[in-house]
């Protein structure tokens, strides 16, 4: 079942937030009983900001907030620009939630300490950005091998190296891919507006317990640093799974284990099976994406988060001038909607693909479309963004060669 | 009649998969020993680390988890915050604590975090084959150190004790060994002592125990016990080097 936002917005950003977020609220009121463990109540009290209330904030503050909101009471991070507003905001803000924030010695310390609380069994998150989150993907690895559930966001900057400060979406390869060793997967959630950072973290932790596995939030420095007006929504979940492997000491019944390590032959072969199945559940379930003005077009743009803002705009201004132009905008990067785009594929003229990389997800829009249509993409990479002038040209002599070829 | 002797309910009934002669199996025994003494069983989290002691989880009868390789201090760090009820006992090599995982136990011990760390130092790397470990005794052949570790290019071997005794958080620390029955009684005590400190909230507590490596020594049990006292002590004394009650 994908989860399928169609047409324009009633309002400008963050209505694919709100369409993601009735996810989470869609089963009604409060928190089952069965979820104790995982938000105890105490951590459910009511918050100084009331929901539904229009604010400016930050993308950086807005997914600290949401997560605060979601549960989480426990934080570990470490300084990097461009997320620093969210390590202070947590700084701040958590300890007065009565939770825990700690600055962790380095990256790898603070997505193990992430590993610990998930351990236990309580909701936690690290954030960072590039350089940090690739210090992290051992640890990703681990809890993917173990089945932990934990929101990991990143702020993307330029890379490779040190790279620079700016927004970047060349952390895509690695967010999809796995990142760290082994065969898993990882949930990938790319918001494109502050009202997005706040619901996709909020989902983030909704979809890690119920798959117990990691889920990343991948941003950028443009959304982590921008305000925008947006609302938190009221943490309202479908009924999870109750924590029934959670450490909390084996008091009146059979000890746990948690771990990733198979040292029998055969064993971590039925193991990687078994993340199979759930991974191709993850695949059927949460498929997530935005079509804008996709049913009649002979073009479609096809980008996400920071970039898919610049892409709506030339779609807007093209439909102005009346060409058929839609965009089409993977929301889950991992699963990504594959299918929607094949079908796609069957109706356009071709697909252009926007990215502040040199080109990452179009190597997933091509495996997508198979040879249905053309794929053409245009990147900028290092800290530079897409133009909306830039975008409009390249797809201007797009459209031009094809109609030449016709 | 009560039986004086008997397998602690905290050690599964299997055999374990450690070398003849090796340590592990005694720090593992005291520490289910102390976990029913103490009676803290359905209480107790262990963390097993990367390393020989991997499978400590198949050995210890409480609610488990491993850690990558170094990475121990962190994870039982998460682990105690979120259960601060719970008793967190991490168990750590010495390539695991004192190479890979330094900054982990550096900070942990540092910021005083209230758990208790089982420090096993054979001064070589077991699972791997034998290698040079930080602890690794200047002389000490091993399998990257074909002809004897040198303080020139490897550095002196690291002083862990002595090291974590700078840390004002740190509550109790002490160095032992499981070479005689009286050594092994001592080790139980230190443990014990370790374990107190983490149950009235004290903060960071570490026993290093010195523990014999037959196989990659290339010495038998009972040359490796000889090694022990007489050349391994000379490097890294016996002794309480922190604990709480005596300042």
């Amino acid at each position: 079942m994908s989860r399928k936002s169609t047409e324009p917005p009633p309002r400008a950003e963050g209505t694919v937030g709100s369409a993601a977020a009735k996810t989470v609220t869609a089963a009604g009121r409060g928190v089952p009983v069965a979820e104790a463990e995982a938000v105890p109540s105490s951590d459910l009290r009511p918050h100084r900001i009331p929901a539904g209330e229009r604010l400016l904030m930050t993308g950086n503050e807005a997914a600290a907030e949401a997560a605060i909101r979601a549960g989480c009471r426990f934080y570990f991070g470490y300084p990097i620009t461009p997320q620093n507003e969210l390590t202070s905001y947590m700084a701040r803000e958590m300890p007065a939630a009565g939770g825990t924030f700690l600055q962790a010695e380095s990256e790898l310390a603070a997505i193990n300490m992430v590993y610990g609380v998930a351990a236990a069994g309580r909701r936690t998150m690290t954030s960072s950005s590039s350089p940090g989150i690739s210090l992290k993907q051992e640890g990703i690895s681990y809890l993917a091998g173990s089945e932990l559930p934990a929101v990991i966001i990143n702020v993307q900057r330029g890379g490779p190296g040190l790279g620079d400060i700016r927004a970047a979406q060349s952390d895509y390869f690695q967010a999809t891919r796995g990142g760290g060793h082994g065969d898993y997967r990882t949930i990938v959630l790319a918001p494109a507006s502050v009202q997005e950072m706040a619901d996709f973290v909020m989902l983030a932790f909704h979809l890690a317990d119920k798959y117990r596995n990691p889920v990343l939030v991948l941003a950028d420095a443009q959304l982590g640093q921008m305000m925008e007006p947006m609302a938190f929504a009221d943490l309202r979940e479908e009924p999870l799974p109750p924590k029934d492997w959670a450490l909390t000491g084996a008091r009146g019944r059979p000890s746990r284990i948690v771990k990733s390590f198979y040292w029998l032959a055969g064993d971590l072969e039925a193991f990687n099976q078994h993340l199979a199945e759930k991974y191709a559940r993850i695949q059927a379930a949460e498929v997530r994406y935005q079509a804008l003005s996709c049913d009649d077009a002979q073009w479609v743009l096809v980008a996400y988060g920071a970039s898919a803002r610049v892409a709506k705009q030339v779609v807007v201004e093209a439909r102005r001038r009346g060409e058929r132009v839609g965009l089409f905008r993977p929301i889950s990067l991992w699963p990504f909607p594959t299918q929607a785009l094949r079908e796609l594929a069957e109706q356009v003229q071709g697909f252009l693909v926007v990215e502040m990389s040199l080109g990452q997800m179009v190597e997933d829009v091509r495996l997508a479309v198979e040879g249905r249509a053309p794929v053409a993409f245009f990147g900028r990479t290092g800290g530079g963004i897409p133009t909306a002038e830039e975008v409009s040209r390249e797809l201007r002599e797009l459209r031009a060669a094809e109609g030449q070829e016709e | 009649m009560s039986p004086t002797y008997q397998r602690p309910q905290a050690l599964k009934p299997v055999v374990t998969h450690y070398c003849g002669g090796c340590g592990h199996g005694v720090a593992h025994k005291l520490l289910a020993e102390l976990i029913d003494e103490m009676g803290i069983r359905e209480r107790t989290i262990a963390l097993a680390p990367v390393g020989c002691a991997v499978l400590l989880y198949c050995y210890l009868d409480v609610d488990c988890s491993e850690a990558a390789h170094g990475r121990t201090p962190a994870v039982a760090t998460g682990l105690k915050r979120a259960r601060p009820d719970c008793v967190v006992i991490s168990y750590q090599g010495d390539g695991d604590l004192a190479a890979i995982g330094t900054a982990e136990i550096i900070h942990a011990a540092n910021r005083g975090e209230n758990f208790t760390t089982i420090f096993v130092n054979n001064a070589v790397y077991g699972m791997t084959g034998g290698q040079m470990a930080p602890t690794t005794l200047e002389g000490q052949r091993t399998a990257t150190t074909p002809s004897g570790r040198r303080s020139a290019t490897e550095g002196p071997p690291l002083r862990v004790c002595e090291l974590l005794s700078n840390f004002a958080r740190v509550s109790y620390l002490a160095r032992t060994t499981v070479t005689s029955p009286r050594a092994v009684r001592a080790t139980r005590q230190a443990i014990r002592r370790g374990i107190e400190a983490q149950m009235e909230g004290r903060g960071f507590s570490l026993i290093e125990v010195l523990a014999p490596c037959p196989t990659y020594w290339r010495l038998s049990p009972a040359e490796s016990f000889t090694f022990i006292d007489e050349t391994m002590t000379k490097t890294f004394p016996l002794g309480v080097f922190r604990d709480y009650a005596g300042g």
